[in-house]
């Protein structure tokens, strides 16, 4: 990874280590975002990812490694001679400021001519929906409009990477579901790369076209949201994005694993050896009574046997928690009849899913 | 009881006023009144008789202007010197201190624990002929063989200024803490340099603070006249050194209390005419 061109990426992480005194924020990061790439870095508090976040953008020094925004080796530079912008996580809006100068005020301390500027700040306002706001103070707008303003006041400068740490927090579920995509038509309308720090992952995978998982200060995964999902290379990163089922085996040969109920399932166990776990996502599975041929059916399906002790009706699909000999497995059964076909509690049934659907990562202790 | 105060809400906010109003009625405008009344009187201690006497005002005002004007002066250049030692000091601490905040802050406020008077007796021996601060001036040539410290305008400022530092210090302080250290990473995200930085974002947001400050320092020491009566000679008496003798040696009370009303008319007028500068929203925050 290190040693690839640098010569499209808007900006490359080198071994990157941040140690706070004893405490090790960020613990050998490298990664590479492609210019117009909407880049989430996602994780749970104190994984290291506001750290990344503030290291490129010259807020923090990296202990250790390089970071380059395009071919620039940007370690040691201050903040304001970076080409990157944030959109801070409280907004950080001037108060004195009226919204117009809160905007151009980037571009006066680059000595952009006050013709241009003054139709920048109205086209930026135009952009994010505030044209009519110009001559407000921040202080007489809404969390939303204030979170428009902040991304505004960072891409009227047009920066190589636009930064931004959980800029959709404070907000309301609504509202953010609504400027989740609101951010994305910006990025695709403006073409700027944006770097974007998370906790929700469900935010990032709307929002991302590659995500890198982090957590305790390194990078577990990095790659497009979809793979994540499928495909989890750890029981992290399965535990974080969505809910998995993780069943403890024992690899048993190159596409086999044997759980340790005894139950032979097949996956992809991509080289790896000993005790592991199997991984499905609840949405994968299919649920029938036990003992009917119709599951289960199709060929070289993995199966499992167990005891439904609970079901919840929850709209898009029915949620059934079943029993079984390796412990509480999850299935989402879409109702495609209303849910009537949805075994009752106390029933025994049969769970299948194929192969595809199944996932193979170290078993971590921590993970639950 | 609580029924009452259910049916008849808008009494409320009276009944809460009404300790304050009486207070202020008692102790500031019945003296404020006598003050004027006195101020009116004419005649030879102890028979004063009140007889409109205008007169008194303007000739306290053509008797004492050089010391009404060297009050004005000295405040102005006390109020100046506090600010310019005040706020790198406060800025020091609110940003840079760390734990250590409340301990510098304890620091700026301890000379309060000891008496004012006591306070300005101790710059006589700090500043005194024989004192380690004229030895060492005039070792380093800044002062000359026989020049002193003790008794000249500079003492009588520095004497000030020493005593109101902490009315600048604190309001400054309190405006700079509030500031976000998140608007400064702001303001330098977007590429405003360190001294950018200050001048747009951090010297702006501390203006209330400053204003405050200021007032807080000028108008008490436009009034004070103990650093004046320790510190300098007859040459440096200031406005309230006349009004004390007036009132208390001469027991000429009509002019003291004209030139006390003087005093507070001038110092009005200096809060509006710099009120009218900074913008009155300053001065409520």
């Amino acid at each position: 990874m290190v040693e690839t061109s640098t010569a499209t990426a808007d900006v490359t992480l080198e071994s990157v280590v941040k140690r706070f005194d004893d405490t090790v924020a960020v613990d050998g990061i490298s990664l590479e975002v492609p210019h117009g790439a909407f880049f989430a870095l996602l994780g749970p508090s104190g994984c290291g990812k506001t750290t990344t976040l503030r290291m490129i953008g010259g807020f923090e020094e990296p202990t250790e490694g390089r970071i380059m925004l395009g071919d620039e080796d940007v370690v040691g530079l201050p903040p304001y001679k970076r080409d990157v912008n944030t959109v801070f996580q409280s907004y950080a809006l001037f108060p004195h400021m009226t919204i117009a100068e809160n905007v151009s005020f980037g571009l006066e301390r680059r000595k952009v001519a006050r013709s241009e500027l003054k139709g920048r700040v109205r086209e930026i306002l135009e952009l994010v929906g505030l044209g009519q706001f110009g001559s407000r103070k921040p202080r007489q707008l809404s969390g939303g409009q204030q979170q428009r303003v902040a991304l505004a006041r960072a891409l009227v400068n047009h920066p190589r990477v636009l930064l931004l740490d959980e800029p959709l927090g404070a907000l309301d579920l609504k509202l953010r579901k609504q400027m989740q995509l609101e951010l994305k038509r910006i990025q695709h309308e403006v073409g700027i790369t944006f770097v974007h720090v998370t906790h929700d992952q469900e935010e990032a995978m709307t929002m991302a076209d590659t995500i890198a998982v982090m957590n305790r200060g390194r990078i577990e995964q990095l790659g497009p949201p979809q793979d994540l999902y499928e495909q989890p290379g750890t029981a992290f990163v399965a535990g974080f994005l969505g809910v998995s089922n993780l069943l403890p085996g024992v690899i048993e040969g190159p596409n086999a694993v044997r759980l340790d109920d005894g139950t032979i399932v097949s996956a992809h166990v991509s080289g790896r050896s000993g005790a592991v776990a199997v991984g499905v996502r609840p949405e994968k599975i299919a649920i029938g009574p036990a003992g009917d041929p119709a599951i289960g059916a199709a060929r070289g399906s993995n199966v499992l046997a167990g005891t439904v002790s609970e079901t919840a009706y929850i709209g898009v699909a029915t949620e059934v928690v079943v029993e079984t000999q390796l412990g509480v497995v999850h299935v989402f059964a879409q109702n495609i009849d209303s849910g009537r076909t949805i075994p009752p509690p106390r029933s025994s049934v049969t769970l299948t899913w194929s192969p595809e659907s199944t996932f193979v990562v170290d078993r971590d202790d921590s993970a639950d | 009881m609580g029924s009452f105060f259910h049916r008849r809400k808008g009494l409320v906010p009276y009944l809460l006023l009404s300790p304050g109003l009486a207070w202020l009625a008692i102790f500031f405008i019945v003296p404020l009144a006598y003050l004027g009344y006195q101020s009116l009187k004419s005649g030879i201690f102890p028979t004063y008789e009140f007889t409109w006497e205008f007169s008194n005002y303007t000739e306290a005002v053509s008797d004492y202007h050089p010391q009404l004007v060297r009050s004005f002066v000295y405040a102005g250049i006390a109020t100046v010197a506090c600010l310019v030692l005040a706020y790198p000091l406060v800025y020091w601490i609110a940003f840079r201190a760390g734990r250590w905040r409340n301990l510098f802050l304890l620091a700026i406020v301890a000379p309060f624990f000891v008496t004012y008077l006591i306070r300005t007796l101790a710059w006589l021996n700090i500043l005194a002929d024989e004192g380690p601060v004229v030895g060492l001036l005039q070792w380093t040539h800044v002062l000359g063989e026989d020049e002193r410290l003790l008794a000249t305008t500079f003492a009588v400022i520095a004497g000030i200024t020493y005593n109101f530092l902490p009315f600048m210090a604190l309001p400054i302080y309190v405006s700079l803490e509030q500031i976000e250290p998140r608007l400064l990473e702001a303001a330098k995200d977007l590429y405003a340099s360190p001294v950018q930085a200050f001048l747009r974002v951090t010297l702006p947001l501390s203006a209330p603070g400053i204003v405050a400050g200021t007032l807080l320092t000028f108008i008490p020491a436009a009034g004070d006249f103990i650093n004046a009566e320790l510190l300098g000679t007859p040459k440096q008496q200031m406005i309230g050194n006349v009004i004390q003798a007036k009132f208390l040696e001469s027991l000429d009370y009509p002019t003291a209390a004209s030139l006390s009303f003087i005093l507070m008319a001038a110092i009005l007028v200096a809060v509006l005419a710099y009120a009218r500068v900074v913008g009155s929203e300053k001065l409520t925050g």
